[in-house]
């Protein structure tokens, strides 16, 4: 340990305690001030200066959300665009990590020819900016009369969400030993068999850090959803705020009100599995 | 066998927009003016795009959202780790907490940062005015000068989680010993700090230093929330511009250019990322 006099431990004590306040205090501000904004009357929301009174606190918008039957109200909208939002991210995310799972496998366990380039053409997929491929993607999709479906998206997200799964478990699957599998083949175990009984234990640690990723992905993507959709019948949750944030239609209070609905699966899911998720970071983006 | 579902989704998802995204390129296409058709013209949207200084303006509005922001995040992502390194009283309560911003939507983000900038009834000048630190109500996104300052620092709040969760899990597998050598040399924090610290950080940071430049090089969609590259264009980074000239100006080839320089210049990036993964691998 560092030996140092008593008042130097002291001033890093206090520097320590000081700094931990303003942090706590800097990252939960600004998401309190949103949730506090979805609960208060629209008159308290818009007065000057801000005024914050618990007593008038109401859980209105959210049962709007959950209650409202006008199509045109933006509380219909938010709940059939968070809808579109959970299936949509739950399906990629299955779907990525079975399929990653096992081309992940492939480049950890098999030789073949352009194995290296195949592995950095995918890891290119999932850095290309959207904005170079959404032009050309409406076009073909407009053509194959698949514009603003919910399966169209998923097929979209699925491009940068599957070569992310592959990439990330591909560096896990490397540091497992081949010796696992052959000894379950020596047991007995068919070759798939020895995959899903012997393996997928070992890295599941790694294959919840990556679905949290995944999810997280495809809960965010914005930019395809807006040009590659038009009605509720397909937008998710990121584009019905953006519109609402840009039309000015609603008071803020319901768009903060779809807004926490919309931080609430993510954040959920980033606690529930944080202590993978480090882990999972790591091996991910610096062991590769 | 095993290969080809992902194999697949690449091609016809990535690979193909890519090519007909640089044939749109190399075409005369605005949407608005289709009298002459669509005819080949080479690399002429380039030499125009590089000699239009809308262009480089937005060039150099990335360039100053991706050298601000890394600082931000660096700077406080590698003083937070260090704090949730170090023991202290409610530490399970910040490091809980810390993941919250990283794993809030973009757009949700954003749009929350505009509600906060907002300069009546936004938390941040009411803040400040109750502070005492100011006495009027500033236009944070409204003015120019301070627009795309406030758009990093919405951004670097949702990032620096990420960086200090890397940088934590790197200061985990620094050994104990290592600083037992030091401080019997007599070093204190500070020199134990740079000495050895830094030094075991350098891969993390090499490494979360390329991907974020990458994710500046692409910022769109908390710019959409926020400003939508106004006022006065002063945050329109290049990612923008290309919408902008491709969905609102409707001059498909020009934003074609624009977009198809974006990806090389990720694709730069890329490569500079996967040697920096090898040296790494090889080194240890």
């Amino acid at each position: 340990m560092i030996v140092e006099s008593r008042a130097s431990r002291t001033m890093w004590s206090t520097v320590k305690y000081v700094f931990a306040l303003i942090v706590v205090f800097c990252t939960a501000a600004p998401f309190l001030w949103l949730i506090i904004s979805s609960l208060e009357p629209t008159q308290d929301l818009y007065s000057v200066p801000v005024v914050i009174r618990l007593r008038d606190f109401s859980f209105s918008r959210y049962a709007q959300i959950f209650q409202s039957s006008d199509p045109n109200s933006p509380a219909y909208v938010f709940r059939h665009a968070m809808g579109n939002s959970i299936e949509i991210a739950i399906v990629v995310t299955v779907v990525c990590l079975i399929v990653g799972f096992f081309a992940a496998y492939a480049f950890a366990r098999l030789n073949f020819r352009f194995k290296r380039s195949l592995l950095f053409s995918f890891l290119f997929t999932y850095m290309v900016p959207s904005i170079s491929l959404v032009m050309p993607l409406y076009i073909i999709f407009s053509r194959a009369g698949m514009l603003d479906s919910k399966f169209t998206l998923m097929l979209v997200y699925s491009s940068f969400v599957l070569p992310y799964t592959v990439w990330v478990l591909q560096g896990y699957l490397v540091s497992v030993p081949g010796e696992l599998e052959e000894a379950a083949r020596v047991d007995g175990c068919t070759y798939f068999g020895a995959i899903i009984r012997v393996i997928v234990p070992v890295v599941i640690p790694a294959i919840i850090a990556t679905a949290v990723f995944a999810l997280l992905l495809a809960w965010d993507e914005f930019l395809y959803a807006l040009i590659l959709t038009s009605t509720i019948h397909a937008q998710t949750i990121s584009v019905t705020i953006a519109s609402f944030v840009g039309k000015n239609v609603a008071d803020f209070g319901m768009i903060a009100t779809g807004g926490v609905l919309a931080a609430l699966p993510p954040t959920i899911f980033a606690l529930l599995f944080q202590r993978f998720i480090v882990g999972g970071m790591t091996a991910g983006s610096v062991k590769g | 066998m095993l290969l080809f579902p992902a194999f697949l989704i690449v091609v016809v998802v990535v690979l193909i927009p890519l090519i007909m995204t640089f044939a749109d390129s190399l075409k005369h296409y605005n949407l608005l003016d289709m009298s002459g058709g669509t005819p080949f013209v080479g690399l002429q949207n380039y030499a125009k795009l590089l000699s239009d200084p809308g262009f480089w303006g937005s060039l150099g509005r990335t360039l100053h959202f991706t050298i601000l922001s890394l600082v931000i995040e660096f700077i406080l992502g590698v003083a937070i780790a260090m704090l949730l390194h170090a023991k202290f009283h409610g530490q399970w309560l910040l490091r809980g907490l810390i993941v919250i911003p990283w794993a809030i939507p973009t757009i949700v983000n954003g749009a929350m940062w505009r509600w906060i900038y907002n300069p009546s009834y936004g938390a941040l000048n009411n803040f400040l005015v109750w502070l005492h630190l100011t006495k009027t109500y500033h236009q944070w996104l409204g003015s120019p000068a301070t627009a795309m300052n406030m758009v990093v620092i919405a951004d670097a709040w949702k990032m620096i989680p990420l960086v200090a969760m890397l940088v934590l899990a790197a200061l985990q597998l620094i050994p104990e010993d290592v600083y037992e050598a030091v401080a019997v040399d007599g070093a204190g924090r500070i020199r134990s700090f740079f000495s050895i610290t830094l030094p075991y950080l350098k891969n993390v940071i090499l490494v979360v230093l390329v991907i974020r430049t990458i994710d500046a090089i692409k910022v769109f969609d908390i710019i959409y929330a926020m400003t939508g590259g106004g006022p006065a264009n002063s945050t329109m980074p290049v990612a923008y511009y290309a919408y902008d000239a491709t969905f609102n100006q409707l001059f498909i080839s020009r934003g074609a250019a624009a977009a198809y320089l974006i990806a090389m210049l990720t694709l730069i990036f890329t490569i500079v990322y996967s040697r920096l993964l090898k040296t790494e691998e090889e080194s240890k």
